[in-house]
């Protein structure tokens, strides 16, 4: 395993945000983070405490944590709004898209311990429809961050937005990635070239599909990997390079098999005409196996081995 | 504004209400009718807000949850000058502005509303964002009786108390009819001031179709020092109109040609 996809030398997202949190509140003495009950879950504790101006609690309760943090925005504030993933994006599901998108407050929505994060504690926690949810709603930017360097790039590049972002990642250290180019929403980010295949991952999956690649380029095969950090809007004019390059393509996302990066893939490269083979790396249309993270991820194929077998055996049939 | 004069703007709001929902064959009649004396009241006696001072953040702020009563909202905004009056003719028409909700496509309207139960979060966060900045602006929420069953507007109220948001007033359009029948047999929301209270809001109880009553409560503001207010206004569902007062298929129901001016005729009778 090399540093690059080596979890160990990396730090959590979750880390990351709490730093950046007190960087932007730093820099503009507007901004307020709104919590519901999650700053120990965002690890946001010693913000509240250095900074305690800076938070608004408003108690278990999703859906006024949205609506209020569209009305602190409407009342000239710049607001970050944090709640597990779960949570905030299907419990307020109504305000984000009545308050904030259609309204057009343009709140910072951070959901934490994304995907299957919370392992063993069971689907009540994971958030596997996200991307799903709020794709079919107008007006928002839905953004998973691949690393350190994405995350902080994406709360700085929603800080300025000045339209709605959602952002999600997970709570496990994870390895930076290579390839730090400019980042902005909508662009994916392509960390390794190849001529043979590609991984379109989102999000916590991307170092999984890169440690795969690199496995791969051991058997003699070439595979890219593409970082695509925004889900929606989606960077199509990669997707149709990438669709146009390879013979094969892999979409990977820490999300249900229905509605995500794997589907918005499929309909970009149909609709330019494209046919490379194709296969989705999700969690298929079932309450998960129970365990951890990583035991999730794996029994669903999606980790460096899994991930493997499926491009090679997709690269077999061309 | 005098009240004779308030409660002329009153009589003349009823009539471009129904004159909006005949001309675009929708609207919300009953409830539309029930709150246009709150929200006179409020817009040409209380708040400062018009259409010079819209951009400040000194401004009062007023958010219609119950959006679907748009109507009466759309009379008092044009009237104030937010956009001429010529565009009430355009309401439900094909692109128009004038949807049946309200949106901030239309000058004057502060927030997108319509599902119900989400105007009173917003109107938390408006007034903390208030507060935190020493801003005198304060913000004004219209709730139906019927949205009150939504969970949503419970937590706002937990909030609203926590964050001792005095400079926020909710008035409670309490005309007891929704669209399925009477609010007692939907879901009994009574003792509805003891729940308020219990909540922690300072709560008044008037006639919300005296015109000088609710001026007099609305008046003296705030409520309490360190708590939000909560004013219960009492309605008539369908007022003014004799063959639409407490009707329950009057929710949204449109008037005909023939009902449409005998409800005009009964408007021409000043108070």
């Amino acid at each position: 395993m090399s540093g690059a996809t080596d979890p160990g030398t990396g730090r959590a997202n979750l880390e990351v945000f709490a730093e950046i949190v007190e960087e932007l509140a730093a820099a503009d003495p507007s901004l307020l983070v709104v919590t519901s009950d999650s700053r120990g879950s965002a690890r946001l504790s010693a913000f509240a405490s250095r900074m305690p101006n800076r938070i608004v609690e408003v108690g278990i309760a999703e859906q006024n944590l949205v609506g209020v943090a569209a009305g602190l925005v409407a009342g000239g504030r710049t607001v970050i709004a944090v709640s597990p993933a779960s949570f905030l994006a299907t419990r307020s599901l109504e305000q984000i898209k009545h308050d904030v998108c259609y309204s057009d407050r343009p709140v910072i929505l951070v959901g934490v311990s994304a995907g299957v994060s919370y392992g063993a504690l069971g689907s009540t926690h994971h958030s596997l429809h996200d991307f799903a949810a709020l794709r079919a709603i107008h007006n928002i930017t839905v953004v998973a961050p691949a690393d350190n360097w994405e995350t902080r790039e994406a709360l700085r590049a929603a800080a300025d937005a000045r339209s709605p972002v959602y952002i999600r990642f997970g709570k496990k250290p994870i390895p930076d990635l290579p390839r730090r180019v400019e980042f902005s929403f909508g662009k994916g980010r392509i960390i390794r070239d190849g001529s043979d295949g590609a991984f379109i991952a989102t999000g916590e999956t991307v170092w999984r599909a890169l440690a795969a690649a690199d496995a791969l380029a051991k058997t003699g095969a070439s595979v890219s990997v593409v970082s695509m950090h925004t889900v929606k809007p989606l960077d199509v004019e990669l997707v149709c390079t990438v669709g146009r390059s390879v013979g094969a393509v892999v979409a990977v996302e820490e999300h249900s098999e229905h509605g995500g990066l794997g589907d918005a893939c499929a309909r970009v490269l149909l609709e330019a005409g494209l046919a490379p083979r194709y296969r989705v790396a999700a969690i298929p249309d079932e309450y998960t196996v129970s365990g951890s993270q990583d035991e999730i991820l794996s029994h669903y194929g999606i980790s460096e081995s899994g991930l493997f077998r499926m491009m090679s055996a997709l690269l077999s049939e061309g | 504004m005098t009240l004779d004069e308030l409660k002329r703007k009153s009589v003349s709001y009823r009539r471009d209400i129904l004159t909006f929902i005949y001309l675009a064959g929708a609207g919300h009649t009953g409830g539309s009718l029930s709150c246009i004396d709150i929200i006179n009241v409020l817009y040409n006696a209380i708040m400062d807000i018009s259409p010079e001072n819209w951009e400040s953040l000194q401004r009062d702020v007023y958010i219609q949850s119950k959006g679907h009563s748009v109507e009466a909202l759309y009379v008092v905004l044009a009237d104030l000058g937010f956009f001429d009056r010529s565009e009430l003719r355009t309401g439900n028409r094909f692109q128009t502005r004038l949807i049946g909700h309200p949106s901030r496509k239309v000058p004057g309207v502060e927030h997108n509303t319509g599902g119900l139960g989400h105007g009173l979060s917003v109107s938390v966060g408006l007034a903390l964002a208030a507060k935190l900045d020493n801003r005198k602006s304060r913000v004004f929420c219209l709730l139906g009786d019927g949205e009150l069953t939504e969970g949503s507007n419970w937590e706002a109220a937990m909030s609203g108390a926590h964050y001792k948001l005095d400079n926020l007033v909710a008035i409670v359009d309490r005309n007891r009819l929704q669209i399925t029948g009477g609010t007692a047999e939907v879901n009994e929301l009574e003792p509805l001031e003891d729940k308020w209270s219990a909540f922690g809001w300072a709560v008044r109880r008037t006639n919300g179709h005296d015109i000088a009553k609710v001026v007099e409560a609305l008046s003296d503001l705030p409520f309490a020092g360190g708590q939000p207010g909560l004013l219960i206004a009492d309605t008539v569902k369908g007022k003014g109109i004799s063959f639409i007062e407490g009707r329950v298929d009057w929710h949204h129901k449109v008037p005909s040609r023939d009902q449409y001016e005998l409800a005009m005729r009964e408007l021409e009778v000043l108070p």
